[in-house]
């Protein structure tokens, strides 16, 4: 029963993955991989990664993609590009990271712990109230949420930080914000797929 | 976290003739972290942006790689796609936008190097940064993944503006590595490890301080530099600042007017030579 | 007169018959006008198939006949034969193809069957304004023209010159032998490049029936099969070939040593030279531009010293025409620069080098007589190969060349054979298809060389902990550990990809010849002509047609070659008379055809005032037909009302 329902999920998690791939220009060229590893040798944090960069290609096309999202991979791909840049088959795997990340917060397979996501839903309730970030606010936040404790660490830092005039405390809020809610709320209902509901 | 970056980009712009004029009301446009949980609606944050920049008819120009990289993208998937154009255009439309495609995107870097020219630019220096070894780096999103404006792995522009204005740009091989970017904030351990071989490299081949063209690379290397430190038992210290601050010391404005003293790694002793005049 | 036509619907097996009702199309051929035999058959292209053809057109004295079924490209030749041997002009003989435009594309029976009878009723409608043509013959020149003196180029002149034809080889280097004269062994026997090219070059040199160009290159040629002309450019030695014994004293004695190219520029060689010393012809040349006479106007030691009194500084470049009925193109290949691959090092750290250089450092006559040494003498410890450097990769090119996984293992044998380097090889797929290939992957398995599964990312030399100081790091994933690894070395080979001639355009240009995708010059047929071109009587053979290694490269001459002596035996060669001709009453001499004609066929008679057609040129492509505005050109067997009747018949 338990082995029949991950299969279902691993084909939906296969169809909706391969859908929006190939909504990005190049993004077909996921198939012609040829596991060379030149995108694992050239990230500059695979060596910390449950699962390297051509693993991930070749655990997608074993039906096992499951096991990627739930591991640290995806949250450890800082976008530098290299293994885009230098693939010899043209595939986009930055881009290819993101639509990971999408689909690990969509399908809530993402780490236990794991805080990447959690910055990132902050950031984006962030953009989408204010239109901006706020560093301040997205920082303590994420830090409530994720190491309380670090508050006190960070504490020193911001200090400096708040004297050298590096740090904003109060948020911007654009005054176009009317126009960037009206086009998200139309993304959302012409999008692909819709993204998980905002908190 | 980079008043500095603003404030030492407007005054060197201003100098060289550049018209800048902020984007009126702009919004964020949806890079990393948020790219990682909407692509669609990133785009579309870019879009609006464009769209304002394409009804002023001027080109847009950023001082981040990370923008630059997602407006670009943008661009790129409106040209390349027509699908994604007719999504983007009705979605804009419920705003009463729209966006033809007209509006370049650039990063001020590449505008100084290329559309300014040496020139100009050298022409602008009075006091001439002589001997300030400097290690360029460029992070990863100028370059790439579009490689339109410099090599995607050994690029060359920003040593070419750094002699221009005088100083000595240092052999850097890892000048378009990773600084970590958002990761300092989720993986610390991983990103520090990054920043320290940047670190290292610059120090091994004699730098005094890294130019530096992007807020958040900016931030990594020198505001967690004590950390990296901390952690690696290593005695780093060197300064990192702003292309445009280097810019701004050499075309003679005052260390104050430039945020020269808001970094947390020092820069006064590599700087000390020149700084006399500058206060 | 009216024609009597028979109609030949092919069943095709099933290929046609499964969608098409062919006795239904039969039945309504019957009807057409002037139809008086329409037939369904299983197989009309087997024997009994073309006899039932044969008997009606004695029996029934049919005077044009169709067959509907294939391509033309696949049976028309065998139709044309049997109508003939029936005796009835081969072109009154009309193909329809209800199969690759019919069947093939059609699920739908009852559309696809309307859609027979179209074509087939164009064909019958057509068929009726066929003309009689006879083909027309041109004598065969028995010469050859030989352009590449590489091992393809040597093994066809051989071929052709020992039946007794008479070659002429034009080689561009002052020596033939191409890149095998500078590889040290070759894989998989490891026989001695050298000792196996040497002695088939010695036999190009002296035999009578080759003319050695060498030297030169063919700047001009034109003509048809059977009948070309090739202008040829002999640069000037200065030194007279017939004079000259092949001493060497003038080489001792020059002053001048510059970087040699057939070193890959790591050893040098005097200003005048050979390139080396078993080069043929042994008759060394001055390279004007360093020669301190030509370039300073002193020295003329070697003229001092040569016994023979074969210097002449006064030796300019001529020209000389030969007639040729037959050419093989021959020009081999380039290596892919390794500098383009950045994050390599190659130019930037002295001991990351290609393959080519290796083979020059393991040789014994290269520049470190057989050493393999560092930049700075030293003997690595540590030596890294790289595969696929160029290759495989969409940023260079796309495909595999085929040599390289071979040479890698060669020069992993090689270092462990001549110093106790640690070897360590980097590649993707280890391809081994050839004979005695896989055994000699075994072989190095064997030799305790180190395989490492990932494509290399990087070479640095930024190092990251002590034991990485003052070496060069390789990085790759170890794909079958998924692990990333950084192994410090002392020397890089970059197995460096097979790419085309970097003037492989201007020699296509010349010769009409045209190109594939990825640069290559294109066969006729990628299975069944791989040495033959679209141009009649113009052949490649080697890696000028694609990469290839040592055995294909011979395998091709001899191919070519065996293409040649087939075209000379017939003595004479027969043209498609399918081409174009030009009313001269109705030419306007408005020259718009001349530049269109893809076959430089068209010339302008200026005393006449119209444009002629050499109709031996002409290849039946239709373009000047469609944009003659004075509608002066016609094609034979695709005459306007041909083409009229056929639309006609869709139409209605």
């Amino acid at each position: 029963m338990l082995a029949e329902r991950a299969d279902r999920r691993e084909h939906l998690l296969r169809d909706v993955f391969l859908q929006d791939i190939y909504a990005i220009p190049g993004g077909e060229k996921i198939k012609e991989c040829i596991q060379c590893g030149t995108c694992s040798a050239s990230c500059p944090t695979s060596y910390a990664m449950d699962y390297t960069p051509r693993e991930v290609i070749a655990a997608f096309r074993a039906g096992l993609l499951d096991r990627v999202l739930k591991s640290n991979t995806i949250w450890l791909c800082a976008s530098c590009y290299y293994c885009t840049v230098r693939c010899p088959s043209g595939i986009k795997l930055t881009d290819i990271m993101y639509e990971l990340k999408r689909l690990a917060i969509e399908f809530d397979l993402a780490q236990e712990g794991a805080k990447a996501p959690v910055v990132s839903k902050l950031f984006v309730d962030n953009v989408n109230k204010n239109g901006r970030v706020s560093e301040a606010g997205l920082v303590s936040k994420f830090l409530l949420k994720t190491n309380p404790l670090g508050i006190l660490k960070m504490v020193p830092r911001a200090i400096k930080l708040l004297i050298r005039g590096r740090m904003q405390l109060i948020p911007h809020r654009i005054e176009g914000i009317a126009e960037v809610e009206k086009c998200l709320a139309a993304a959302a209902s012409l999008g692909l797929h819709p993204g998980p509901s905002e908190e | 976290m980079n008043k500095a970056y603003d404030r030492s980009a407007r005054l060197v712009s201003r100098l060289l003739n550049i018209d800048l004029a902020e984007l009126d009301d702009w919004n964020c446009c949806g890079a990393s972290a948020y790219i990682s949980i909407h692509e669609l609606k990133a785009h579309l944050l870019s879009a609006r942006n464009l769209s304002i920049a394409e009804k002023k008819k001027k080109d847009l120009v950023v001082v981040c790689p990370a923008c630059f990289t997602t407006l670009s993208k943008t661009n790129h998937y409106l040209a390349e796609d027509r699908k994604f154009r007719r999504t983007i255009s009705t979605a804009l439309k419920s705003a009463n936008l729209e966006y033809w495609g007209g509006v370049k995107v650039r990063h001020l870097l590449d505008v100084i190097v290329k559309d300014i020219g040496e020139n100009e630019v050298k022409s602008r220096v009075k006091r001439k940064l002589s001997g300030l070894r400097v290690a360029p780096y460029y992070g990863c999103q100028l370059t790439r993944p579009f490689g339109e404006v410099d090599d995607t792995q050994f690029p060359m522009m920003l040593d070419t503006l750094l002699s221009w204005i005088g100083a000595q740009p240092v052999s850097f091989p890892l000048k378009a590595k990773c600084c970590g970017g958002l990761l300092m904030m989720t993986s610390e351990e991983v990103a520090l490890g990054l920043n320290k071989n940047l670190l290292d490299c610059a120090a091994q081949n004699g730098a005094e301080c890294i130019a530096t063209i992007c807020p958040l690379c900016h931030m990594n290397i020198e505001t967690y530099q004590g950390d990296v430190n901390k952690r690696f038992g290593t005695n780093f210290h060197i300064p990192a600042l702003y292309f445009t601050q280097l810019m701004g010391l050499a075309f003679g404005f005052s260390r104050k007017e430039l945020g020269i003293d808001e970094e947390m790694v020092s820069s006064r002793v590599a700087l000390e030579k020149y700084l006399e005049a500058a206060s | 007169m009216v024609e009597k036509i028979g109609v030949y619907i092919c069943h095709c097996g099933t290929n046609i018959a499964r969608t098409v009702d062919c006795k239904a199309v039969a039945g309504y051929a019957l009807g057409l006008p002037n139809v008086v035999v329409a037939r369904d058959y299983l197989y009309t292209c087997s024997d009994p198939g073309q006899e039932m053809i044969k008997n009606d057109i004695r029996e029934s004295g049919l005077t044009r006949v169709v067959v509907a079924s294939c391509s033309p490209l696949m049976h028309e030749t065998t139709f044309r034969r049997a109508v003939a041997d029936a005796g009835l002009n081969p072109f009154l003989f009309q193909m329809a193809n209800i199969r690759e435009q019919c069947s093939w594309i059609s699920e739908n029976r009852e559309l696809a069957t309307t859609r027979a009878k179209a074509i087939v009723g164009a064909a019958v409608m057509r068929v009726e304004f066929n003309e009689p043509l006879e083909v027309q013959k041109v004598p065969m020149n028995p010469n050859v023209l030989i352009v590449g003196g590489g091992i393809a180029g040597i093994e066809a002149a051989l071929q052709i010159a020992d039946s007794g034809k008479r070659v002429y080889l034009v080689e561009k280097e002052p020596t033939i032998g191409g890149y095998m004269a500078r590889f040290d062994k070759t894989f998989p026997t490891l026989d001695c490049a050298a000792c196996i090219l040497t002695p088939k070059m010695v036999s190009v040199g002296q035999h009578p029936n080759i003319e050695l160009l060498s030297y030169s290159d063919v700047t001009d040629f034109s003509g048809y099969v059977g009948n070309f002309t090739a202008r040829i450019r002999r640069r000037p030695r200065y030194v007279d070939e017939e004079k000259c014994t092949g001493c060497g004293q003038c080489e001792q004695k020059c002053p001048l040593s510059v970087l040699s190219e057939f070193d890959c520029g790591l050893g040098k060689r005097k200003a005048i030279y050979r390139p080396f010393p078993q080069a043929v012809p042994s008759t060394p040349v001055i390279d004007r531009e360093h020669c301190l006479f030509f370039t300073k106007g002193v020295c003329r030691v070697c003229e001092k010293f040569c016994p023979r009194g074969a210097i002449n500084f006064e030796q300019k470049e001529r020209f000389i025409d030969v007639q040729v009925g037959s050419a093989i193109i021959a020009t081999g290949f380039d290596l892919f620069d390794a500098s383009r691959v950045k994050e390599y090092g190659y130019g930037k750290f002295p001991n990351v080098i290609t393959s080519l250089e290796f083979e020059r450092l393991t040789h014994a006559s290269g520049p470190t007589v057989g050493k393999i040494v560092l930049k700075n003498g030293r003997t690595p410890e540590s030596v890294a190969v790289v595969h696929c450097v160029g290759s495989r990769d969409n940023n260079y090119n796309e495909y595999c060349s085929r040599v390289c996984c071979m040479y890698s293992l060669k020069i992993a044998h090689l270092v462990r054979e001549k110093t106790d380097a640690k070897v360590y090889e980097f590649y993707i797929d280890m391809r081994a298809a050839g004979k005695g290939y896989e055994e000699f992957y075994k072989r190095l398995l064997r030799e305790d060389v180190t395989f490492s599964r990932g494509r290399v990312a990087e070479i640095t030399d930024v190092a990251q902990n002590s034991s990485e100081n003052g070496k060069l790091i390789v990085v790759a994933e170890d794909t079958l550990l998924s692990i990333v690894k950084r192994i410090p070395v002392d020397m890089v080979i970059l197995s460096v990809g097979l790419e085309a001639r970097r003037d492989a355009l201007q020699v296509a240009h010349i010769f009409r010849i045209s190109r594939s995708k990825d640069g290559f010059f294109l066969e006729k047929h990628p299975k069944l002509a791989p040495v033959s071109t679209a141009g009649d009587g113009i052949f490649i053979a080697g890696s000028c047609q694609g990469p290839k290694d040592i055995p294909d490269s011979v395998a091709q001459g001899a191919a070519a070659a065996a293409n040649v002596l087939s075209l000379i035996d017939r003595k004479e060669v027969e043209l498609e008379p399918t081409i174009a001709l030009i009313d001269e009453d109705s030419c306007s001499g408005c020259k718009i055809c001349i530049g269109l004609c893809p076959y430089n066929a068209i010339s302008f008679d200026e005393p006449s005032g119209h444009a002629v057609i050499t109709g031996a040129l002409c290849k039946g492509c239709g373009v000047c037909v469609a944009a003659c505005p004075s509608g002066a050109i016609e094609q034979q067997n695709f005459t306007n009302r041909q083409l009229t009747a056929e639309v006609e018949a869709i139409c209605a």
